[in-house]
């Protein structure tokens, strides 16, 4: 059986589907000594439970020069009696501009990473739909300059094998 | 220049008779060639992790550039010493019973000349890592080989070394997790090997370099076991552990007057290990038990996946426990093992050992290293089964 590792999920095929996840059922029954039958069922169970929520690439944004523009924005919201953050957080997670978003703990209580066509139109979405609604005590918006790495891949350098080539 | 003007007069007829080894013959045929698939290396594919690197690093911008005790720093064998006994619950003291060394290589030689008298026999276990023969010809022993098979699983059996041992025999040479047939060996057989050594009264040393790399199982080792504690010496290194090839930095641990002759030859060949890769070393036992886990699971997956993928192309292969090696049979083929490694690479420019270069009981086998990406390793496996189909 194979062991959890710090960055590793109890089950060793969630770590590899996130390690890879357009491998396939044939070749990741192989490495977990299991048939692609049952990995087919786990899977679709885990999509049944809502535990795996999709399927994404890694993209270097910063190579695919479509002029969008992604920022960080650090929200100060005021919590309501009942529900404290969960009604105003899902409402401006619905928002297509809104990629990821997270409750902190500290200076602030939402961070929301947010993607537009310009820095203009983010700059719109902030001003004229967040910090509008009610609830929202103040926002601070970070524009992303360059990105070095994502979900554990690096963006920079790809990896070159300069090992000798047979070695004892 | 031939003849009695070459310079070859100068060598020493040891030397000069020491047989080069069968991977270098190998490797000279693949050097250049940039569109092989390599299941040949027997280092991990993995960079040594970040954290590690960092520390060394940090320690040539502190200035840590001299020279340390020959025995290692201090603070080095302290956690050498700490981390046999949280990881094989084995006592030994830092200060006098852990020698720190350039790779496991250098442990293993340095602790040969300190152990073999001249015409002394050396009993190792075949295929085996291609140095050790040499080295014990370089020390003045005689190597007497046992042979390992597949019906065993590649273990050393106790009445092969019983058959094997003489009045001159001085010690024996052990390595599992095995290089290159990836054997582990089984509670039993360490009961039974470590009865073996005492009856005999001999020097074990074992080479136990790819022991973290155990994948079922518990993880069977020499170290630890009170009774064999006086005729061990233990060898390990960070190489295969924590992906520190190139930092050349293993250890001994052995009973102090032994670790103090040992010493002696380290002082004497190369005063102390690299400072840089020491203070690396530091950082690697102090917070690498997460790297080890996250690298053994992936070797572990890759090894699933491709002795999967040799049964099923017909190449018989055991399910080895340990080191990143697989080895199997290609006598389906009808091709010997140089034949089927050399035609593999012509045809399909695949690198593989054959088992031969490992010892003579190598033969009808192929080393396969699994340390390589897993797109890499599909697509050899692609090729290989392709080249197999052709033949059977």
């Amino acid at each position: 059986m194979l062991e959890t590792d710090s960055k590793g999920l109890c089950d060793p095929l969630l770590t590899l589907l996130q390690q890879n996840a357009r491998e396939s059922d044939e070749v990741i029954a192989k490495e977990l000594g299991t048939t692609p039958e049952d990995i087919r069922g786990r899977i679709a169970d885990y999509e049944h439970r809502g535990i795996i929520r999709g399927y994404q690439a890694v993209v270097n944004t910063d190579r695919v020069d479509d002029g969008s523009v992604r920022a960080v924005i650090e929200l100060r919201i005021r919590p309501e009696r009942e529900g404290g953050f969960d009604r105003i957080a899902q409402r401006i997670s619905r928002f297509a501009h809104v990629e990821s978003m997270y409750l902190m703990s500290g200076g602030y209580d939402l961070l929301l990473f947010v993607k537009g066509k310009s820095l203009q139109e983010v700059a719109n979405f902030v001003s004229a739909r967040l910090a509008t609604l009610d609830g929202v005590l103040a926002t601070a918006t970070h524009f992303m300059l360059k990105t070095y790495k994502d979900r554990d891949v690096l963006m920079e350098g790809d990896p070159q094998d300069d090992r000798l080539q047979v070695t004892p | 220049m031939t003849g009695s003007k070459s310079p070859l007069r100068f060598v020493s007829p040891l030397v000069r008779e020491l047989p080069k080894s069968g991977i270098r013959k190998f490797f000279d045929i693949v050097a250049g060639r940039k569109d092989v698939i390599s299941l040949g290396i027997g280092e991990p594919d993995f960079t040594t992790p970040w954290h590690i690197r960092e520390a060394a690093i940090a320690s040539l911008e502190e200035g840590w550039t001299h020279y340390t005790a020959n025995l290692g720093m201090p603070k080095l064998r302290t956690a050498i010493a700490e981390y046999m006994r949280k990881s094989f619950h084995a006592e030994y003291d830092g200060m006098t019973e852990v020698l720190v060394t350039v790779g496991v290589s250098e442990a293993f030689d340095a602790a040969l000349r300190a152990i073999v008298a001249p015409g002394d026999e050396v009993i190792y276990h075949e295929p085996c890592f291609v140095s050790y023969a040499p080295v014990i010809r370089l020390a003045g022993g005689v190597p007497v080989p046992v042979g390992t098979f597949r019906k065993d699983e590649f273990r050393v059996t106790v009445d092969r070394l019983e058959a094997a041992v003489t009045p001159k025999t001085k010690a024996l040479i052990l390595n599992f997790p095995n290089n290159p047939t990836g054997a582990t060996l089984r509670r039993e057989d360490v009961d039974a090997i470590t009865e073996f050594v005492l009856r005999h009264d001999l020097v074990l040393i074992s080479d136990e370099v790819y022991s973290e790399l155990t994948y079922e199982g518990e993880r069977c080792t020499f170290a630890g076991i009170p009774a064999l504690r006086d005729n061990l010496v233990f060898l390990n290194g960070f190489s295969k552990a924590w992906a520190m090839t190139g930092f050349r930095l293993g250890y001994v641990c052995a009973p102090a007057p032994v670790t103090d002759a040992i010493m002696k030859v380290h002082q004497y060949g190369i005063m102390s290990a690299t400072t840089v890769s020491q203070a690396a070393g530091i950082e690697a036992v102090a917070n690498g038990d997460d790297d080890i886990l996250a690298m053994r699971n992936e070797y572990h997956r890759r090894r699933n996946f491709i002795v999967a993928s040799l049964n099923e192309m017909g190449l018989d292969c055991f399910m080895p426990k340990g080191a990143f090696y697989v080895f199997p049979s290609i006598q389906s083929t009808g091709l010997t093992s140089e034949e089927f490694a050399f035609r593999l690479l012509d045809e399909k420019a695949v690198a593989c050992v054959p088992g031969t270069a490992f010892g003579t009981c190598g033969e009808g086998f192929l080393r396969c290293s699994y340390a390589t990406s897993m797109p890499q390793l599909k697509e050899a496996m692609t090729r290989m089964r392709e080249f197999v189909k052709a033949r059977t």
